[in-house]
């Protein structure tokens, strides 16, 4: 047996766009997305069609209309889209990871401690966060020189793999990533299809936007189709999600 | 886990309830109610003249509001309403339990006061007598935001602008207030003096895991800093949220033209 580690519920959105004469833009509705401990789902859909907007719903970065997101958060099961901004602070910080297609640049920090802090802030000391960060960032190919470096000046691909390292050194249940291989090249790509799948058995539940059909096919459990709205999202499994111990079980 | 955990558990630290303000027929602030907790940043961003400052004037009891409640749990006494409490007593929790960043580092400094001094002179306000022991905190503190001690015995006006606000920040957080206001603090600084600073305050707010209200109209500011952040127009609280989310998908018409006003945050 699996647990539902997150279930998004009847979510619609659509934004309002009052510096454009009020232009309404629907982007979806009425999803309904269940994710299991160890299974990776990937959202699928053309262009625009709403996967980044679903991921950060599922994150509580975007507001939806209506709907819920249920997450396991701490023993509860906690509606993270009307939860109070303190709690969502809390449950960003323990449960649920997301990897932004951009690195958010702290001014100034070195790498390492751009990449230890979530760990830090997750009440681990600084020695052991910054031998996590070292493993993760060798791990990914960041060259030592780079670690005491800002990475505001970085390649698009360095940035990247700065925000998966800082993604990844926590043990977060729920991971949510948008096209965390998009600047890549295959050798990093190979390491952050080893890294997702290390999360999945650990019994991570993971969302996922990966556009790389080799990424996509050797993370993936089943697709997520997101079409435009008034359509109902389908969905088409790919492979069998074979049948994970629940986390209570592997500890 | 550790003591990062939990931020449920803190009780509110201070509860505002429909606090309004008025100069005249003009309006200060109109109905304004939150609450904060240990540990949290909220932010306040707005054009000038939403109402920020005198919001933030009230908050701290440098202005009466005309109406509202400001509950602040108070460390040997509890929740207390601020507005009922005497003038002397009010202006010894600002001093104990209370930082007050002022946007311009003259009106929070000692101008003729030595950097030390400066420092020092709060930790002194609240009991400390031993000379060293204060000297030795002030440096401390010094070295924390980024000032040469050779310069401890050196007056603040001979500080730049951005030496003047670090040292503003460290005479007010020596004492390890609970809460702390701050008034665009990074305001008048050149771009890469504030990127220090902000990273400066960032590690000391999550460090000393203090609260902090910290008005300002720098987006970019509140997105580093804020973990919650209020919007205000015409003296109202017109969007609020958690930061990215208000910054990122914005509902009320004012902030989207805030938001899309700015080249990137
Ligand atoms: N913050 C926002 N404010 C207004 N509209 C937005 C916002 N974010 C996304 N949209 C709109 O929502 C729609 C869906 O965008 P989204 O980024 O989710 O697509 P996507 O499926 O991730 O596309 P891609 O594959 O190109 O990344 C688009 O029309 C987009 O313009
Ligand atoms: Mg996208």
């Amino acid at each position: 047996m699996t647990i539902i580690r997150l279930h998004a519920r009847g979510l619609s959105k659509t934004f309002t766009l009052h510096t454009q004469g009020g232009t309404t833009l629907p982007v979806f509705e009425d999803i309904d997305l269940q994710v299991r401990s160890g299974e990776c789902v990937c959202l699928h859909g053309p262009s625009g069609a709403g996967k980044s907007t679903l991921l950060r719903s599922l994150y509580a970065n975007y507001k939806p209309q209506s709907g819920s997101v249920m997450v396991q958060h701490d023993g509860e099961i906690v509606d993270i889209t009307a939860a109070e901004p303190w709690k969502v602070v809390e449950i960003r910080r323990f449960t649920i990871g997301y990897v932004s297609q951009f690195l958010r640049v702290i001014p100034r920090v070195p790498v390492l401690d751009v990449v230890a802090e979530p760990a830090i802030t997750n009440g681990r000391s600084v020695e052991e966060a910054h031998a996590a960060a070292r493993t993760l960032l060798t791990r990914l190919r960041i060259p030592e020189r780079l670690w005491s470096l800002a990475p505001a000046t970085f390649s698009g691909g360095e940035q990247q793999r700065v925000n998966i390292a800082r993604s990844f050194i926590v043990a977060y249940p729920i991971l949510l990533l948008d096209e965390p291989t998009a600047s890549l090249d295959a050798e990093n790509r190979k390491t952050v299809i080893e890294l997702i799948c290390e999360a999945k058995v650990r019994g991570a539940a993971v969302v996922g936007i990966f556009h790389d059909a080799e990424v996509r096919d050797a993370v993936a459990d089943r697709l997520f189709e997101i079409r435009s709205t008034h359509r109902e999202p389908t969905e088409i499994p790919c492979k069998p999600v074979p049948d994970l111990p629940t986390i209570e079980a592997v500890a | 886990m550790s003591a990062v955990r939990k931020l449920q558990q803190r009780p509110v630290l201070l509860e505002v309830s429909g606090v309004s303000k008025s100069y005249g027929g003009q309006v200060g602030c109109l109905d304004v109610s939150f609450s904060i907790r240990p540990g949290e940043v909220l932010g306040i961003v707005g054009e000038s003249g939403s109402g920020k400052s005198t919001l933030l004037a009230c908050l701290s009891g440098r202005l009466q509001p005309d109406t509202g409640s400001i509950i602040y749990d108070m460390k040997d006494r509890g929740p207390v309403d601020m507005l009922l409490l005497s003038e002397p007593e009010r202006r010894r929790l600002a001093r104990t339990d209370w930082g007050i960043v002022h946007q311009n580092p003259r009106d929070g400094l000692r101008m003729d006061v030595s950097a030390g001094g400066n420092v020092g002179e709060r930790p002194m306000a609240i009991g400390a007598r031993h000379y060293g022991n204060i000297r030795a905190e002030a440096q401390d503190w010094l070295q924390k935001v980024e000032i040469d001690l050779t310069r401890t015995d050196d007056k603040p006006r001979t500080f730049s602008g951005g030496m003047q606000q670090r040292l503003q920040i460290a005479r007010n957080l020596v004492t390890k207030p609970r809460l702390v206001f701050m008034d665009e603090p990074t305001g008048g600084l050149d771009v890469s003096v504030q990127a220090r600073l902000l990273d400066l305050l960032r590690g000391l707010v999550r460090e000393l895991g203090i609260a902090a209200i910290i008005v300002t109209h720098d987006l970019a500011v509140v997105r580093l800093l804020a973990d919650r952040l209020m919007v205000m127009q015409r003296g109202r609280v017109i969007e609020e949220g958690l930061t990215d989310q208000v910054l990122d998908d914005p509902h009320h018409p004012y902030t989207q033209l805030l938001v899309s006003s700015i080249l990137q945050v």
